[in-house]
Order: C-alpha cells, then structure tokens, then sequence
C-alpha cells in the first residue's frame, strides 16, 4: 500500500477515469472508441487502484463472483442481441426506425448524431461490461498470484 | 423445419457460444444442470450439422450472410462486390464439421468424470464450448480474416485447457509451447491476410479467389499461409512442440486436439484449392506437400517407437498418420493442372486422404481416451510402470484393440480402407509413396502391439490390486467413437458416395464455390 | 513535413520489427524474452496492417464534421483493433503460464525448467 497521498488522489481520481471509459464506450459509433476501447480505459484505473492499494485490499472490493456473473451477463446481453433479429438473420439491425436508437443519418460528413446506429450501440455497452469485468479479473489474478496466492474456484 | 436449416450455419456456431456462456451462471448454482446443459447443446448442434449435411448434398452449396435483408443477399443492389459476413458451407465444410461435433460430443461426455475430481470445472466446459464455437466457425467462414479469428478463439481456448491440471509442471510447460506456436503461426496468417488486402481490397475468399493473379506478393502470402497451418498440424520440422502439448493435456482435450489440427489442415486445403486454384503452380506446391508428407510420415513413426509415456507415444502416431493425409490430397494437388490425370488417380487420392481424415478422427481420439483412462485409474502414464490391466479393465482393452487394429490398417477395420485407397492411387503417381506408407503402416502395428502387451497384458501387478474398470461417462464417450468406427468398417462405399466423394469434388471444383457468392440474385 | 518521408518508411519498420522478433524468439532462451518477442512481433504485424491503408493526403474515416479529402481506408484499422484485442488474451495467458512455471521449477530458462524430453 502506497503513502495516504497516492491513495486519496487514486480515490478521487477513479471517478474522472471511469466518467471518461464510459463516454468513449457509449459513443462507440460516430467518435473513435467502442466496447473494447472504454473497457481498457476504466481497466487502466483499476489497476492506478491497484497499484495504490494492495491487491488484498482491492480483493475485497472487487470480488470474483461479481466479476464472474458480470462477464457472463455481457456475453447473454450481446448474443442475445444478435439473436433477436433472427427473424430476418441473425445480427439483423432489427432497431433501424425504431425510436430506441433508430434514426437513419444522412450519408456524407456532418455532425454526428448519437441516437443512431440500431443494434450497435447496446453491443458497444455489453462488450464494455464484458471487457471491464474480464480484464479486471485477469489484472487482479495476476496481481494475486505473483503475490503468492492462488485463486480457486 | 426448412427455416432451421436455412439458419442453421449460424446456429451451429452461435449455440455453443451461447451455452459457454450460461455454463457459469449455471453451473454456480447446480453440476447436474451444468452438465444437461452442455450435453443438450451438443446433441442439438448434432442434429443441426446432419441436417446441413443432408441439405448440402441435395441442393449444393449454402450461403449465409450475416445481417443482411435476407439470408443469401450476399451482393445487395448497387454494390459490385460481396459485402458483410459471408458464411458458406461446401461438402468439404459439412464433412469436416460432422467429425468436429461427433468427436466434441464424446469428448464433453467423456469429460463429465474424467475431471469430476478438479477444481475450476465450470471454466472447463465454458472453455471447451468456445473451442468447439472456434472449431465451427473455421470449418464455415467465407472469408478469411474469420478463419483469423475463430483460429485463435480455438487456439487460445485449446491452450488454455491444456494448462488446466495447473498442479503440475509439465501442463504448464506443453500448455506454453502450444500457445506460443499458436500465436506465431496467426501472426504469420494475419500478416498474409494484410498483403493479400492490400493488393486486391478484398477479404472474401471467393472474390479474391476470382480476382487473385500469381504475382511475387502472392507468392509470399501463399507461403506464409501454408506455413502457419503447417506449423500448426504439426509436420515435420515444425512439430517439435506437437507430443509436448498433446501428452500432458487431459484426454478430452487431446482428442479435441486431434480434430482442431485436422480443422487447420482444412484451412490449408480451402486457401490452397478453392482460393489459390486457378492460378496455383500446382506440381511445385504438391510436390512440396508430399515431401513434407512422407517426412512426418516417417520421422513420426520411427520417433514413436522408443517412447515410454503412453500419451506421448501415441502422439507421434499422430504426427504419422498427418502425414498419410498430406500425401494423399497433395499428389491430388500436384495433378490439379491434368484433368485426365485427375480423373484416373487424383480424384481418388484426394478421397483417400480425406477419408483417412475421417478414420483418424474417429480412432485417434479413441486411443487418447484408453490412454486417458489408465492415467484416470493408475495415475501414471509410464507404460514400465503399468501391467496387467487386462484383467480388471475389460471395456478399456476391447477399445484399445479395435482402435490399434484401425490405425495399423488391418482389414477389414476402417483404417484399411483408407489406406487402400491411399496406396493404390498414389502408386500410380510415384511408386516410392506406397512403399514408405507399407512400410510406415508396418512399424506403426509393431509399436502398438509393444504398448498393447506392456500396459494390459501380463500378470497382475500388486499395486493395481483395487484398480476398478473407468466411470460409465468416459466409456461412453469411448464407444460413441468405436461406434463411429464401426458404422464405417461396415459401410465403407457408402461413406465414400455420400459424403467423402462430394468433398473431394467441392475442392477441386473451383467455379461454383465462386458463383454461390457472386453469382447469387436474391 | 511529410513530403519528405518516404512512403515506403513504415513498411520499413514493420519489417524491422517483425526481423528483430523472429530473432528473439530463435536465439533467447529467457521465457520472459520469448514473450516479448511475441509481443514485438504482434505490434509489427500491426504497424504492417495500419499502414497499408494509408493513402496520400488522407483524412481519418470519420464522418462527424470531417474535412474535404479523401479518407484512408478503415478495414486495416478494424482487423488491427481485432488483432490488438486478441494479442492481450494471449499475453495474458503467456504470462500466467511463465508464473506458473517459475514456481514449480524455479527457473525461467527454457533449458532449464524443461521437463518434457524426447
């Protein structure tokens, strides 16, 4: 565990860094960034915790069985995604004129509008969850097992 | 029922993804429900796949396009080129994913006692149902950069699951090379898949295979591609890393290794035949293939001979019996250039070797599975150390003997036919081939024979005393295999017409792999 | 500026790159370098995918409020992202294996910590 300064600036700025992981997952589709690219930005803050907190500490926050049931549930949300357009075929962007997401955007440059893209944008939030609980498990397991402990089942 | 099937490629790859998943939450709460849950998948993905299978056959090649307006709109209006996900499935793709799903299914059976005793046993089935997703996936994709992706989803999962008794040193060490070979061998695919990109803006395998012209940058790409599968195969030089991994995995996930290197070699035949056809310096490139064929044939047989560890003795056998596949469908590719060639010798050493390819996926995985019940009961592989099985388990030597039986050639089992054919086609493209394989099958009978009588034979030794016969799970996943082998020992032409001769013929038949994408009106 | 760089340069370290790693991965006989030889091998087959699609004078594909011109290609830049996603699971699973050899033979030369022969 680091001195008291690292860890009240780490406390404070998790938020910043989670606030920024979220913006760049949900707008995935009219700016750079995606499920898998917000995910690794709130990651990287996990692990600014981790390394001013022991991975002890941290293991008692984050617990395996929550990241575990997190992960799976954003793997059920994006197939079932993909599934629920398989009256047409699968991965059909069934929300296209819907109000949830649904607008159709002008083809050319313009400004972009975030209630577009159907489908893509509930992918975008379940790759993030996924992402997030699956790299936090990896970086707390290994942070874990190089400090001598094994983590079972 | 005929809107299953049109949907079915995508089913078969989206519900063992599915049921990985739900194996977590599940089996926290329940193991029995776990275990319903894979086998259900399994069995339906089975049904799906023979249903595909039977479908293919009658109405040729079937086109999927991953959310389009409909399932075969593969070039919408105003586009000149096919765009989304293509998946098209060809008799070499159904004939390749009917041995994928009846040997996953054993394996998972097989699984269910086999690792009862370990920790982490939910992982275990949430990682084997990914491979089998990576494993369809490959065999269906129309498009190369998928064969990237569902490559490595199968490689990683495959690794990780070898390094799964993580209490051992040994796991970890053939767990390691595996994915360290695995990654390398992407890396070279996708480098590959980068050059061919660039020169022809195209990641559709029918549209480069129209648009592709011979010049020096393909020639590297084609080097590379065939490389990495090579590699990943395991033949000769490149398998150095293939007894490691093969030996220290539990014996479920060995069998899945068998057919996830026969899954690679159909990539190869798929970039080889149906990409590169036109354009290929066939007799070069199929010279190549046989000569690294009879090599593996050779170095994996005579390596296997002095080999103490059971698993790993059988794995070079492995690396051999690869080589009869490669020669085969190589001497094939040599005369793909020489229609009267092909039709006299080459079509059949084509079916020779995509027969052998059947049997071995059917008896190689036995054999890992009998290895995999001596380690279950004596908790050794050594064979010096093991004697005398014979006496108290019955079912695991009746399987070992029909599958030593299939793998040496003797008729009438399954090995024989393919190896017959084998021989009689290649003999008439180069002598030297039926003799290194005569030669090859021989010291393979003696090898086993050897391993038949140390492990099972003999007196019984004292400290076997309370050795009991395996749990029913692993048995019958043994017999849903030695069941396989003997519906083909029984029916042999029958396979061959329905099921092997359409594959042979969808590889060599260029034209309406390319039209079923860009000839398609919706 | 960019005028004076030839177009050919990032091929050129692409390759460098991709040189260095197959030596690494032949020649070192530290796990831990063997990793990182892959890893440096990952981020040339990488640098080799983004720069093929670049194309004189190109923008970046994004349509929000995007300037006159033509654009590079995207393709390149999605099958890269795939590739980097796919390359951190298998570090990742490198690295677990590497802790895991260390500790039960306690050394990370590959000669050594070999228990597999023959």
């Amino acid at each position: 565990m680091l001195t008291k300064i690292v860890r009240t600036v780490a406390n404070q700025l998790i938020l910043f860094i989670v606030i920024f992981g979220l913006y760049v997952i949900v707008h995935g589709h009219i700016t750079p960034g995606g499920g898998f690219q917000g995910g690794a930005v709130i990651v990287s803050g996990v692990v600014m915790l981790l390394a001013a907190f022991n991975s002890q500490e941290l293991k008692k926050t984050l617990r395996e069985r929550t990241l575990s049931i997190m992960e799976s549930t954003g793997a059920l949300i994006f197939i079932a995604l993909a599934f629920a357009g398989i009256g047409t075929v699968f991965f059909y962007n069934l929300l296209v004129g819907t109000p949830i997401f649904g607008r159709v955007p002008a083809i050319g440059p313009g400004p972009g509008d975030i209630w577009t893209g159907g489908v893509i944008p509930l992918m975008n939030f379940a790759v993030g969850l996924k992402v997030i609980a699956g790299l936090s498990a990896v970086v707390l397991a290994l942070a874990l097992f190089s400090g001598g402990e094994e983590v079972e089942e | 029922m005929a809107a299953l099937i049109t949907h079915s490629p995508i089913l078969i790859i989206a519900i063992p993804l599915l049921a990985a998943f739900l194996t977590l939450p599940i089996g926290m709460a329940s193991r029995k429900a776990r275990n319903v849950l894979v086998m259900v998948s399994l069995v339906f993905v089975a049904f799906l796949v023979f249903a595909l299978a039977r479908d293919v056959g009658i109405n040729g090649i079937h086109v999927y396009t991953l959310g389009a307006a409909s399932p075969d709109l593969s070039i919408p209006t105003g586009f000149m080129v096919p765009v989304r996900i293509i998946l098209e499935v060809d008799g070499m793709s159904v004939f390749f994913s009917i041995i994928w799903v009846i040997v996953s299914l054993a394996a998972a059976i097989y699984s269910f006692s086999h690792i009862a005793s370990e920790t982490g046993q939910n992982r275990f089935f949430t990682l084997l149902l990914l491979m089998v997703t990576g494993g369809f996936g490959l065999m269906f994709t129309g498009d190369l950069f998928n064969l990237f992706v569902f490559l490595e989803i199968a490689s990683i999962s495959g690794a990780a699951l070898i390094a799964f008794r993580t209490k051992f040193a040994d796991t970890q060490e053939g767990g390691f090379k595996y994915i360290v070979v695995s990654a390398i061998a992407s890396l070279m695919v996708l480098f590959a898949i980068g050059l061919l990109y660039a020169q022809y803006n195209s990641l559709n395998i029918a549209t480069l295979a129209q648009l592709i012209q011979y010049t020096a940058l393909d020639k590297i790409a084609l080097a590379l591609l065939l490389i990495a599968f090579a590699m990943k195969t395991g033949m000769v030089p490149l398998h150095l890393w293939f007894p490691d991994a093969y030996s220290v995995a539990p014996a479920s996930i060995t069998g899945m290794l068998v057919i996830t290197s026969h899954a690679c070699m159909y990539a190869a035949f798929r970039i080889c035949f149906t990409m590169y056809g036109g354009v290929i310096n066939a007799p070069v490139v199929g010279w190549i293939i046989i000569i690294f064929g009879l090599l593996t044939m050779f170095v994996g047989v005579t390596m296997a001979v002095f080999q103490k560890d059971v698993m790993r003795f059988m794995s070079y056998h492995a690396i051999s019996q690869l080589g009869y596949m490669w020669v085969g469908v190589g001497v094939g590719l040599a005369v793909l250039g020489n229609p009267a060639l092909l039709a006299t010798y080459g079509r059949d050493a084509m079916s020779g070797g995509i027969f052998h390819i059947l049997n071995h996926a059917m008896y190689k995985p036995l054999l890992f599975f009998t290895g995999g019940a001596l380690f279950h009961r004596t908790g050794t592989r050594d064979l010096t150390k093991m004697g005398g099985l014979a006496h108290k388990m019955k079912w695991t030597t009746i399987l070992y003997i029909i599958g030593t039986l299939s793998i040496s050639g003797i008729p009438p089992l399954n090995g024989f036919s393919s190896k017959i054919l084998i021989y009689e086609s290649v003999y008439q493209f180069h002598p030297i081939l039926t003799i290194t394989g005569i030669i090859v099958s021989i010291l393979t009978l003696a090898s086993f024979t050897k391993a038949f009588h140390s492990a099972f034979m003999g007196a019984e030794l004292p400290e076997y005393k309370e050795v009991k016969e395996v749990p029913r799970s692993m048995i019958i996943g043994m017999v849903i295999l030695a069941a396989g082998i003997v519906f083909v020992t029984l029916f042999p032409s029958l396979i061959v017409d329905w099921i092997i001769h359409p594959a042979a013929d969808a590889l060599i038949d260029q034209g309406a792999y390319i039209n079923a994408v860009t000839g398609a009106i919706p | 500026m960019m005028e004076h760089v030839p177009l050919d340069f990032p091929f050129l370290a692409a390759a460098l790159l991709v040189g260095i790693s197959f030596y690494i991965i032949i020649f070192k006989k530290n796990l831990i370098k063997l990793i990182m030889g892959i890893a440096l091998l990952a981020s040339g087959v990488n640098l080799f995918l983004v720069s093929l699609g670049y194309r004189a004078g190109g923008t970046a594909p994004i349509y929000t409020d995007v300037p006159e011109g033509p654009m590079v290609m995207s393709v390149p830049q999605a099958l890269t992202l795939t590739s980097i996603v796919i390359n951190v699971a298998v570090l990742a699973l490198m690295l677990t294996m590497v802790i895991r050899i260390y500790r039960h033979t306690g050394s990370l030369d590959s000669e050594k910590s070999r228990r597999l022969k023959g």
